[in-house]
């Protein structure tokens, strides 16, 4: 089998994949929690009885059409450095990096589905669509699903519906998720309203890796929380509404931005990308942050003839483990942030500076 | 008031979480706020924060902290280390004690969604069975036997069935 990084999408390839409201959604994504019938999760199932699961779940994945020529593999036999990237790409959780023997991976040529063996639960197999397509998400995860208990025996009870690991996902197992990019509502300081009102909804907001991480680069991931008791076409119609009123919210800030604080939000604009169009050394985190500000003005029309999918791939290729694989020596913090400073440099030679009177945007 | 983590010092920061017409509540100090990150622009969920609380307590008291599951040997202890369960089994195991913690952490307490093929087709036919039932006590009560009879063939005729469908649903 090919490795995994001849195996990936390229960079600027994910980068041109386009979906509905892309300005705003990033992607969507459904995920199913699933587990055997007659064996220990995962968390306190011993090593033996791991290795047998996913000698039992991943030639049934793996035979599904959806996943003709899949990468599979073993977590056990994925280096540090592939685990980062896969992280990176939203295709596993931290937490299933941290696995090694006994768990497993299946992903797509395609890389809209990729399936986890034994994260915290036997099986999470998840959707993944750029744009704001949670129906279809939810539709292919459904089908995936549906094929794959033909093959498998789930854990399901009467009542409670399917059986999880973890109490928060009992019943449909179901998480559906959108990854935004909110910098107007940032910039205009309505971000934490907007989160506590949307937390009041019954609705987690986190990080741009999901649990207990900080939302760099304005990013922000809004998911269901509630698995028992609603179905699954509920649960994504009830997050479809409250996304479609964040998206709202984002286009005003960004339009209010531009008409009463266009100073504020030009100068933001202009510094992000003076440093980064200039700096000879910089961290990832804060090249997240400024490309965040340039994709706002890509998105403002501010940078006539730039794609937004330009400052969508360095979002990705300028991230520590994808800067990482490129090269051939194992580097330090400090290097790496002297080699992504040239690479964005030389990335961003041909994007002048940022015009003063807003282009309608065409290239998108 | 007191502050539900430490059950210390005085609670400043109150939650309060609706959905549909549920209530969640949740009392904290300062001190305890701020390390589950709820002033954390980044979010926070009551769900996340309960589970680590009040919730493994609350299974305990209702089942006593020996209970083990008899098919996979985890106890209540390791419930409350990890807040996660170690097989299919201990649903039933601990059922008691998860009962009250699921109410405060979903909207309902019975699964409406999906179900594996096989056990959909089961359960329709039991939903069936139980309608067709209601409809025979019902005739026969208001003494109408021709419906009655009706009523009663059919229902020998699905009970007739070999069943292979209901097996799964064990």
């Amino acid at each position: 089998m090919k490795g995994l990084h001849e195996f990936l999408v390229s960079p600027a390839e994910t980068a041109r994949r386009h979906g509905p409201h892309d300005r705003i959604v990033m992607s969507s994504r459904v995920r199913l929690a699933r587990n055997l019938k007659d064996a220990a999760f995962p968390g306190w199932a011993k090593k033996p009885e791991r290795v047998k699961i996913l000698e039992t779940i991943r030639p049934a994945v793996e035979s599904l059409p959806e996943m003709k020529d899949a990468f599979s593999e073993a977590m056990d036999n994925l280096g540090a450095l592939d685990k980062q990237i896969l992280v990176e790409r939203h295709l596993i959780s931290r937490e299933h990096a941290a696995k090694s023997s006994g768990s497993g991976l299946v992903l797509n040529r395609e890389e809209t589905f990729c399936v986890m063996i034994n994260e915290e639960d036997h099986l999470r197999m998840q959707a993944l669509r750029p744009g704001l397509q949670l129906k279809q998400a939810w539709n292919a995860i459904d089908h995936l699903d549906s094929e794959l208990e033909k093959k498998l025996d789930y854990a399901f009870d009467g009542d409670l519906g399917y059986l999880t690991a973890c109490p928060t996902n009992l019943g449909t197992g179901i998480r559906v998720s959108a990854m935004l990019h909110l910098p107007g509502l940032v910039l205009g300081e309505q971000i934490n309203p907007i989160i506590q009102s949307v937390n009041k909804l019954g609705l987690a907001v986190r990080g741009l890796y999901g649990e207990g991480t900080e939302a760099l680069g304005n990013v922000f991931q809004v998911s269901n929380q509630m698995t028992l008791g609603e179905n699954e076409p509920a649960i994504v119609e009830r997050l479809e509404k409250v996304l479609s009123q964040i998206i709202e919210h984002e286009e005003n800030a960004r339009q209010t931005l531009l008409e009463k604080k266009t100073k504020v939000v030009f100068n933001h604009i202009g510094r992000a990308y003076g440093i980064l169009a200039n700096a000879h050394s910089i961290s990832s985190k804060e090249t997240m942050n400024l490309l965040s500000l340039m994709r706002l003005g890509v998105d403002m029309g501010l940078f006539p003839g730039a794609e937004r999918s330009l400052v969508d791939e360095l979002f990705l290729v300028t991230q520590p483990a994808h800067l990482q694989k490129k090269l051939s020596d194992k580097l330090t913090a400090e290097e790496r942030d002297l080699i992504r400073a040239d690479m964005v440099r030389e990335r961003l030679k041909n994007v002048s500076r940022p015009v003063v009177k807003p282009q309608p945007n065409t290239t998108n | 008031m007191q502050c539900s983590i430490c059950k210390e010092k005085p609670a400043t920061v109150h939650l309060t979480q609706i959905v549909g017409e549920k209530m969640q509540k949740l009392d904290l100090c300062e001190d305890c706020a701020k390390t589950k990150g709820i002033n954390d622009s980044s979010g926070f969920a009551l769900a996340d924060i309960m589970l680590g609380l009040g919730a493994a307590q609350e299974v305990e008291q209702a089942v006593g902290a020996d209970l083990k599951c008899p098919r996979c040997g985890f106890s209540q202890a390791d419930f409350k280390k990890s807040g996660r369960l170690g097989c299919s089994e201990c649903y039933k195991t601990f059922s008691e004690g998860l009962s009250g913690l699921l109410k405060t952490m979903h909207k309902g307490t019975r699964h409406t969604g999906k179900a594996p093929e096989a056990l959909r087709v089961s359960r329709e036919n039991s939903d069936r069975l139980k309608t067709l039932q209601k409809r025979l006590n019902k005739a026969i009560e208001s003494e109408n036997f021709e419906e009655a009879a009706l009523l009663r063939d059919e229902l020998k005729k699905i009970n007739e069935r070999p069943a292979t469908t209901t097996n799964l649903a064990q």
